[in-house]
């Protein structure tokens, strides 16, 4: 697992790892004694059986309950994280993801930008049926897109995810974020990039939604605040000019087939 | 093969049906076991060799096989028949075998259902099958047949629900039967704490069949009108909620999961005993911990589906239940060690698998509490780790459970002894290729690959391709296992009553092969309490 380049990524890193050696640390025990046994109470060896080992209320009492402990110290933490990515207030920057077969919907619902964003055409050429193109020649073969989506770093970007036709589910590991799309329902999620981290973050699709489910990636364009700004006004120009002049500039646009209508905000 | 484990019957004067007839018309549990074990190998092998395409088609990147809806068809159609055809027949087909010899009845309590729930199945999965040569291709969207997307199925649609309803009816009918069975014929003396744990745990595994096999069937019923009649059961446009579906499912699902593994608790809880020479360590405590899991399993539900967007209450709901199986569940493992501890061990092949169960079931479950934690699922959820984790509890846990019940009961069945040896060979390349095909899924799914799907990038080539190799290796390894019951029912040396020396319990005061109605009189409350020494 990436550690990321959020807080919140590194966070459920943390807790990964820490559970991971939890475990492992059980494992030694709980292997350690079967290893033994398995070693030590062999028939060939001799080993004659205790009959009379059947039943030991302490012990047993003692591995009911120690395990629950351990559970307590593991769910602390957990649900601590988990209040903090649930906590969806003080979002600087909202944009609305809507997932269609197969590709993704951006939608910079302040500024009026929206756009498409679809598997590269180099990927796509070398991902059909026995191509013939050898995929380790395609830059970011199955994880690049024609357009990303385009972020500030050190800003909480709040995004609206939802989809057009099935569920698809969202999900970028470096900055720790999965969250299902799915039609009539609007879910929220955030990530916040810290200062230091601009840069392409890639990821998938994580729920089966077809024939094409495995391509439709997602790449994430991490820029600095001016770039960011630079970028966002020239789209939101170039948007304002192809515009036609009856239609209002912020058109709240979805995929081709988007059953807008029957939205329906869930979100807690 | 299937005549050659049939009970040697020349000494008793029943006018029972011959040729075919005799499984046509099949009432004797032995017969009807046989017949689900004989399906539920077909099945495995079926299944198994779409999981084999599956691993040639991942075994580079780049599509070089298969369109991706094949791809689709395939992950959907090996996940259904492994569940519905494979593991839950062959317990069906060890309850049937081995339930009224270890409570001392002369066979189920009705022959005649079960005859009909078994001859349900073949049907089901001919016709699940036969959804392969259909316009538009066999089901596509996942055995958990989410909607909106299930409801794009072409032509096979239909078929998808009716099989599936069809499998429900056979599991309940069955279910129902294992429950009558065991509450009403057991012998005088056979009190509900004196039977067998493979006992236990199948009455519990009843009980949470006809639980949720009915919500099962709910639930593809408002996807099939949903499909044809106009309902909107689950269409958000008009006023339905694709989530509910999920809920239903999982409601059922969860349970489902442990209906898959609890016999197997049951299996490991005879072996170990057995080949620990000692008996089994907490036998109350192993019961309570079995019911305590079953009724569990019915509010865990939505940690199938943390990513759906849940009210962080509910989140943390679920994940503190899932959390608590953890309880229980320790406590079946270190029970299962304490029974080897200051034991006499030998290792034949039962006891490998069985071994192997506590070792790799174990990991299956310490992914399964990792999985829990919800930041963290966040990560994992529909990735490898997942498949990882799944495969793990289902392979080396239920399969391998089974493996262990059919290697400790073929010579009473057969009165054979099968090739210990061959059988040892089958042991440890299952269980070498078993690690070698799924252990690399866990570095795949945290590299962040997701899952059910027939290419991928680059970077996640080498742990595929190892995983491939495994898949491999398993699958031919898998081929010695009707080798070596065929071998063992037509030559293998001839066995006494007790196959094992250190086995207990009623079915091993039978004689190898048990005669036809296992026990026409009830067994004593001496021959009782020895069998019942734990």
């Amino acid at each position: 697992m990436p550690r990321g380049v959020t807080e919140i990524s590194r966070k459920i890193y943390d807790l990964h790892m820490e559970i991971f050696w939890v475990c492992v640390a059980i494992a030694v025990v709980v292997f350690g004694a079967m290893i033994w046994s398995i070693i030590t109470y062999r028939k060939s060896r001799g080993a004659i059986p205790d009959g009379t080992l059947v039943h030991n209320t302490k012990v047993e009492v003692i591995w009911t309950v120690v395990p629950v402990f351990i559970l307590i110290a593991m769910a602390v933490p957990a649900a601590r994280t988990l209040v903090e990515i649930e906590d969806t207030t003080k979002t600087e920057l909202t944009i609305k993801v809507t997932g269609f077969q197969w590709g993704w919907n951006y939608d910079y619902l302040d500024q009026g930008v929206s756009y498409y964003s679809r598997l590269d055409r180099r990927s796509d050429a070398a991902r059909e049926l026995l191509s013939g193109i050898d995929p380790h020649t395609v830059d970011h073969y199955l994880l690049n897109v024609d357009h990303p989506l385009v972020v500030p770093v050190d800003t909480k970007v709040r995004l609206l995810i939802t989809a057009a036709d099935v569920i698809h589910s969202w999900w970028v590991p470096a900055l720790g974020v999965k969250k299902d799309a799915i039609p009539g329902f609007v879910n929220e999620a955030w990530f916040k990039v810290d200062p230091d981290k601009p840069g392409l973050y890639r990821g998938q699709c994580a729920e089966l939604c077809g024939r094409d489910h495995a391509f439709m990636p997602i790449v994430v364009d991490v820029r600095s605040k001016a770039e960011f700004a630079a970028w966002l006004k020239e789209k939101a120009a170039r948007a304002q000019a192809a515009a036609p002049p009856a239609a209002p500039a912020v058109t709240p646009s979805a995929a081709p087939a988007a059953p807008t209508t029957a939205s329906r905000a869930t979100a807690s | 093969m299937a005549e050659l484990l049939a009970p040697a019957a020349s000494h008793d004067h029943d006018h029972k049906p011959h040729g075919w007839r005799r499984w046509v018309y099949a009432t004797n549990h032995k017969d009807i076991g046989t017949m689900y074990l004989v399906f539920a190998c077909t099945m495995f092998f079926i299944g198994g060799f779409m999981a084999i395409l599956i691993r040639l088609e991942l075994f580079k990147p780049g599509l070089q096989f298969f369109d991706p809806q094949f791809f689709n068809s395939m992950t959907t159609m090996h996940a259904l028949i492994m569940i519905f055809g494979a593991v839950m027949p062959a317990w069906t087909g060890l309850a049937n075998w081995m339930i009224p010899m270890q409570i001392g009845a002369p066979d189920m309590a009705l022959p005649r259902l079960n005859n009909f729930s078994f001859w349900i199945l073949p049907f089901a999965f001919t016709l699940l099958l036969s959804s392969l040569f259909v316009p538009g291709g066999a089901p596509a969207g996942g055995w958990t047949m989410y909607p909106p997307l299930v409801l794009q199925t072409g032509a096979s649609f239909p078929i998808l629900i009716f099989s599936i309803h069809l499998m429900g009816a056979s599991s309940i009918l069955g279910a129902i039967n294992v429950i009558v069975t065991i509450v009403n014929m057991r012998a005088p003396g056979m009190t509900l704490l004196r039977m067998p744990l493979f006992v236990w745990t199948w009455l519990i595994t009843a009980y949470l069949l006809i639980a949720v096999m009915p919500v099962l069937a709910g639930a593809v019923t408002m996807l099939l009108t949903d499909h044809f009649f106009g309902t909107t059961f689950f269409t958000a446009a008009g006023g339905g909620d694709p989530v509910m579906f999920q809920h239903i499912f999982w409601f059922f699902g969860h349970p489902e999961v442990y209906i898959l593994i609890l016999p197997a608790f049951g299996i490991v809880s005879e072996v170990v005993p057995t080949f620990s020479r000692k008996p089994l360590f907490g036998y109350e405590a192993m019961v309570y911990a079995v019911a305590s899991i079953a009724f569990l399993s019915f509010i865990v539900w939505a940690h199938h589906m943390f990513t759906v967007g849940m009210p962080l209450a509910a989140q943390l709901f679920f994940m503190l239940s899932t959390m608590l199986i953890a309880v229980p569940t320790g406590v079946k493992v270190f029970n299962w060690t304490a029974t080897m501890w200051k034991g006499s061990l030998s290792f034949e092949p039962p006891m490998l698998f069985a071994l192997a169960f506590l070792f790799l079931f174990t990991v299956g479950g310490f992914s399964g509490l990792m999985l829990a934690i919800v930041p963290a699922d966040y990560q994992y959820q529909d990735s490898y780790f997942v498949v990882a984790h799944f495969h793990y509890v289902l392979v080396p846990g239920a399969v391998f459970g089974i493996m262990a019940g059919v290697y400790y009961w073929l010579p009473k069945w057969t009165g054979r002894m099968y090739d210990l040896k061959l059988a040892t060979w089958h042991f440890w390349l299952s269980a070498i290729f078993v690690n070698v095909l799924f252990f690399p899924q866990h570095f795949l799914g945290l590299a962040g690959m997701p899952r059910r799907i027939p290419d991928y990038a680059v970077q996640f080539t080498d742990w595929n391709m190892v995983s491939s190799i495994g898949a491999f290796g398993f699958g031919l390894a898998q081929l010695l296992f009707p080798y070596i019951i065929w071998k063992c029912a037509r030559s293998g040396e001839h066995v006494g009553k007790k196959a094992w020396e250190g086995a207990h319990g009623l079915e091993w005061e039978l004689p190898s092969p048990p005669p036809y109605h296992s026990w026409i009189t009830p067994p004593s409350d001496a021959v009782i309490a020895r069998g019942a020494e734990h």
